[in-house]
């Protein structure tokens, strides 16, 4: 008998549960012609009240639903829910993030065929996401001017972790005298070629512009599906 | 603080393997990409409570880093970083955002004694 440990290679994905759920999640959304988009940011960079704008100016046009992650109130899906868009809250407790699993559940009653656009709300964390695949086709970070032009320079990993960077809240940028070449240099930094839009949900400055961006961009992803 | 998720994660996968296996779990090598978005400190305390009441109580997670490599379209090459602030090649400075590794979050072995 042998007092030394042997050592077995194992080679697996701590994620890997996770990221099975995400491929489900992802093919459940193809097989339904239904584009998922998922929202990530510190707290309070504006998340709700750019979703809110969002599923308000999609939905004369676009049938659209959200799902909205958070700790432990329901006030963003109440928020939300003023868009007359179907809206769930995914009460996450303690937990600083949303799984796929979550999101996998909380659908279980929801017909997808019956969506063109889905938005998954995360909880307000630039850290804990971005280890997790939630299977999005695409995933927002969010900055606003009010947190300044660094955000990006300390935490590289989330902007890895996205496909676009929108800056919110841009009516406030010269009143906290926003340097805009600074943070758009700071993005750059860590994720060269990411794709910059500047939004204001509350005037709807650039608005117009991300929706069509995000029509462009879903489309692209479709045809490349098929 | 993600680390406790992650570190039941470790936890469970070890069981598994150790169910069909036998013998019992005395370290756990973990590879950990810079770019895996896991705090190093935190995932030790989380994995210590994490393991509390299990057959890997007193188990020790052996962390194997792993620095984050990128493809340099210049140099057709891959190239280290010299921070994760500022992607780009080390050699010639040309920016990407090509993560060839970096982004690991693997059990790559168990220790075993039998």
């Amino acid at each position: 008998m042998t007092r030394e440990p042997r050592l077995v290679e194992v080679r697996k994905n701590v994620l890997k549960q996770n990221d099975v759920v995400a491929r489900g999640l992802r093919g459940r959304f193809r097989a339904a012609g239904v584009f998922a988009v998922s929202l990530v940011s510190s707290p309070g960079s504006g998340k709700t009240a750019f979703l809110e704008k969002t599923l308000t100016l999609l939905r004369p046009n676009y049938r659209v639903a959200a799902l909205v992650g958070d700790l432990a109130t329901e006030n963003d899906a109440v928020r939300l829910a003023r868009s007359q868009a179907p809206v769930k809250q995914i009460t996450t407790g303690t937990l600083c993030h949303l799984e796929a699993a979550m999101v996998d559940k909380a659908l279980e009653d929801w017909d997808l065929n019956q969506l063109d656009y889905l938005f998954i709300e995360n909880v307000g964390n630039l850290v804990c996401p971005s280890s997790y695949d939630l299977g999005e086709d695409l995933r927002l970070v969010l900055i606003s001017v009010t947190e300044g032009e660094d955000k990006p320079l300390k935490y590289p990993t989330i902007f890895h972790s996205a496909d676009v960077v929108i800056v919110t809240k841009t009516d406030l940028a010269s009143a906290v005298e926003f340097d805009w070449e600074a943070a758009f240099g700071n993005i750059q930094a860590v994720r060269p070629g990411i794709p910059v839009l500047r939004v204001s949900a509350k005037t709807g400055e650039g608005m117009q512009e991300y929706l069509e961006w995000l029509g462009t961009y879903l489309t692209e992803v479709g045809s490349a599906a098929v | 603080m993600h680390e406790l998720s992650i570190a039941m994660s470790i936890v469970e996968l070890a069981q598994e393997e150790i169910e069909h296996r036998g013998g019992r779990i005395t370290a756990v090598h973990l590879k950990l990409g810079a770019l895996a978005g896991v705090v190093k400190e935190a995932l030790l305390s989380s994995y210590e409570m994490a393991c509390e009441d299990t057959c890997l109580a007193g188990s020790r997670l052996i962390f194997e880093d792993v620095p984050v490599i990128v493809f340099c379209p210049n140099c057709q090459a891959q190239r280290s970083l010299s921070s994760v602030q500022w992607f780009c090649c080390s050699e010639c400075g040309t920016p990407t955002p090509e993560v060839v590794q970096g982004k690991e979050l693997q059990v790559v072995a168990l220790e075993i004694l039998e």
